[in-house]
């Protein structure tokens, strides 16, 4: 079974984000960028399935100049991963619809039973590259997926898709197939630093076509962003100030008006 | 370009979900400033007798056996037609699981511009305007589509559920589908176990998220709940992280709650979060980052470490 999984690097919202001169986009000066946390998921389901299946895990990521592509692609290798490859050459991350042709161009190069998404990405407005990339290569693809497993001798997958209250949908899915991923049956696996240190030197990243990294014959994402905000916090929360024992008895407070917490509370 | 609005009508266990009536409520809205019509469309077989309570002008049924139940793959060869025939302005689906696979789909199949995570539509003389959240709730965008119609996946609980101001049933027309795709077999649906604890039902929920760090400092929350004769409910990756069971997870994948007191701790207030919650009476947030988005929904905020506030707080109520 061939694995391919896609993934990013997108900005660490420990860190404050500003918006940019033009008030339609992020300030890219400063930012700092992790792993996108589904990716990391989809990786480490990817990993398990393999090393159940046997064959062999691709890991693509588009080459974005922001961030740093060679070290997220040499931790995927630091924790398994059989191949690694950028796609195309971009300034910054493109829009969906662009990162989907891209992808899709590449794939159709490289053997896939099983295409692996994180579910979403925070950083994107246009909706789920894994479905985009499907309905492009004409596959079938199942979103917020938290069970894979191999069935019909490698013809098919048993995916659960999840709904609210915790019920999920069983479905059999033909292969090849795009899944976006939710969550992974193991947390994702450490790759020690100085492992992907000694990779990014060593490692061959494979340079792959991304049919000229535009809208690769879609029209891109069709967005008009008018404006974008901070939005103002605590617009509507009264904030208490003060050291832990203060906010403490003022938190008490308010919960004992509602006569909560004063043993009258159900 | 038609003035229509169509809503993709969610069902599940012969019942319309909640987000649908969302969904119709707004597109009744919309097409009342535009002087277009809400459209329903329901994909199933033999649920026509669904539509009747529907809030929209016209209600399109597909019936297939095909369309059973929700598979991503004949949902999307029934829609792709329909929505290339009629034009619509809007079509208006809710950012769900099956809505996220539904509507990027459909984008790319029919090359038409998709706004997802929104929290409001609106309609001016420009057309149709999108807000929507990014960076897990940090950011706020208003988009426009370029060709002046497209897609939009809505958050849970952006707009209200009133359905009851629609005003007669829907003009119902029933079409086979033109096309269905097999690829993907709906099995069966599993449903969660009952849990040891129904937060539902409880009126005080201590609720923690990440920011509790280890799974040895959840004994603080017990000890806080209990203190307050609530119970101890968590964001999603707390029950990802088995450190609490599923059933106790609140939020889009998780359980709606609706208690008179909520203390959100160490919870940056995610979208998927904020759907489960944000109908609280009462909502006090403590968080380290005086930027995270619970800080918009709550009535009360500290920015503060919750393992000095919650001990704090647990001894001030003589717990
Ligand atoms: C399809 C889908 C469904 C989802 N369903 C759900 C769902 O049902 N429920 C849900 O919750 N999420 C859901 N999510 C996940 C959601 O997107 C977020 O990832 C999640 O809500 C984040 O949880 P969190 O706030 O606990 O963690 P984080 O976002 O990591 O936030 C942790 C917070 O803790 C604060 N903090 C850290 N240390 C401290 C400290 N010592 N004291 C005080 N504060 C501290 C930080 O400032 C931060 O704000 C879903 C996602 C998807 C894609
Ligand atoms: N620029 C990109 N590079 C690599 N993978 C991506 C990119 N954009 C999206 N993806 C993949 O698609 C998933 C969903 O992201 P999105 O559709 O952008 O919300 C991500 O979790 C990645 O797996």
């Amino acid at each position: 079974m061939e694995y391919v999984v896609l993934l990013k690097q997108v900005p660490d919202l420990a860190e404050d984000l500003a918006i940019d001169g033009d008030g339609t986009g992020i300030d890219r000066e400063w930012l700092s960028f992790v792993a996108s946390e589904w990716d990391e998921y989809a990786l480490e389901e990817a990993l398990h399935l393999r090393d159940a299946t046997g064959g062999s895990v691709t890991c693509l990521a588009l080459g974005v100049e922001s961030g740093d592509v060679s070290e997220l692609l040499a931790t995927c290798l630091a924790r398994g991963a059989d191949r690694v490859g950028k796609v195309g050459s971009f300034e910054h991350g493109p829009d969906s619809h662009a990162a989907a042709a891209a992808f899709a161009e590449a794939l159709r190069g490289i053997p896939h039973d099983l295409v692996l998404t994180g579910v979403q990405a925070i950083d994107d407005l246009d909706g789920q590259v894994g479905p985009l990339v499907a309905t492009r290569l004409d596959l079938p693809h199942v979103s917020v997926v938290t069970h894979i497993a191999v069935a019909d001798g490698g013809g098919a997958v048993t995916v659960h898709q999840e709904y609210a209250g915790g019920v999920v949908g069983e479905f059999e899915v033909m292969l090849p197939a795009v899944l976006g991923v939710q969550t992974s049956r193991e947390a994702p696996r450490y790759a020690p630093v100085s492992r992907v240190r000694q990779l990014m030197k060593t490692a061959t990243i494979e340079a792959l076509d991304g049919g000229g990294g535009g809208g690769g014959g879609g029209s891109g994402s069709g967005l008009v962003i008018e404006s974008m905000a901070v939005p103002t916090v605590g617009r509507a929360a009264e904030m208490i100030t003060g050291n832990p024992a203060a906010i403490a008895d003022r938190i008490a407070a308010i919960l004992a008006e509602r006569g909560i917490g004063s043993g009258a509370a159900r | 370009m038609s003035a229509e609005i169509l809503v993709l009508v969610e069902h599940r266990d012969g019942a319309v979900l909640d987000t649908t009536h969302e969904l119709l409520g707004r597109a009744r809205t919309l097409a009342a400033a535009s002087g277009g019509e809400a459209v329903a469309v329901l994909l199933g077989s033999g649920a026509a007798g669904l539509a009747a309570g529907l809030g929209a002008a016209r209600a399109i049924v597909v019936d297939d056996p095909g369309l059973e139940s929700f598979s991503p793959s004949a949902y999307q060869a029934a829609l792709v037609p329909l929505v290339r025939e009629r034009q619509p302005v809007i079509v208006l689906i809710s950012n769900s699981g099956p809505g996220m696979d539904v509507a990027a789909g459909l984008s790319a199949a029919l090359d038409l511009p998709l706004a997802a995570y929104a929290t409001d539509v609106t309609m001016d003389a420009q057309g149709p305007l999108v807000s929507s959240q990014l960076y897990a709730g940090k950011i706020e965008a208003k988009v426009r589509f370029s060709g002046g119609r497209g897609i939009v996946t809505v958050i849970a609980g952006s707009f209200s559920g009133d359905s009851t101001a629609a005003g007669g049933s829907p003009a119902v027309e029933v079409v086979g589908a033109a096309a269905t795709d097999e690829r993907i077999r709906f099995v069966g649906l599993i449903r969660p176990a009952a849990g040891d604890v129904d937060i539902t039902r409880e009126s005080v929920l201590v609720s923690v998220g990440r920011g509790i760090g280890e799974q040895d400092n959840l004994e603080l929350v017990e000890a806080l709940a209990a203190a307050l004769g609530g119970a101890v409910s968590s964001s999603r990756p707390i029950a990802d992280l088995g450190w609490l069971p599923r059933t106790r997870q609140v939020g889009k994948s998780g359980l709606k709650v609706k208690p008179k007191a909520y203390l959100a701790l160490g919870i940056s207030g995610a979208p998927e979060h904020l759907e489960g919650m944000r109908g609280a009476e009462l909502i006090i947030a403590v968080n380290s980052d005086p930027r995270a988005p619970i800080f918009s929904v709550a009535h009360y905020g500290a920015v503060a470490d919750l393992l000095d506030v919650v001990p704090a707080l647990t001894a001030r109520l003589g717990g």
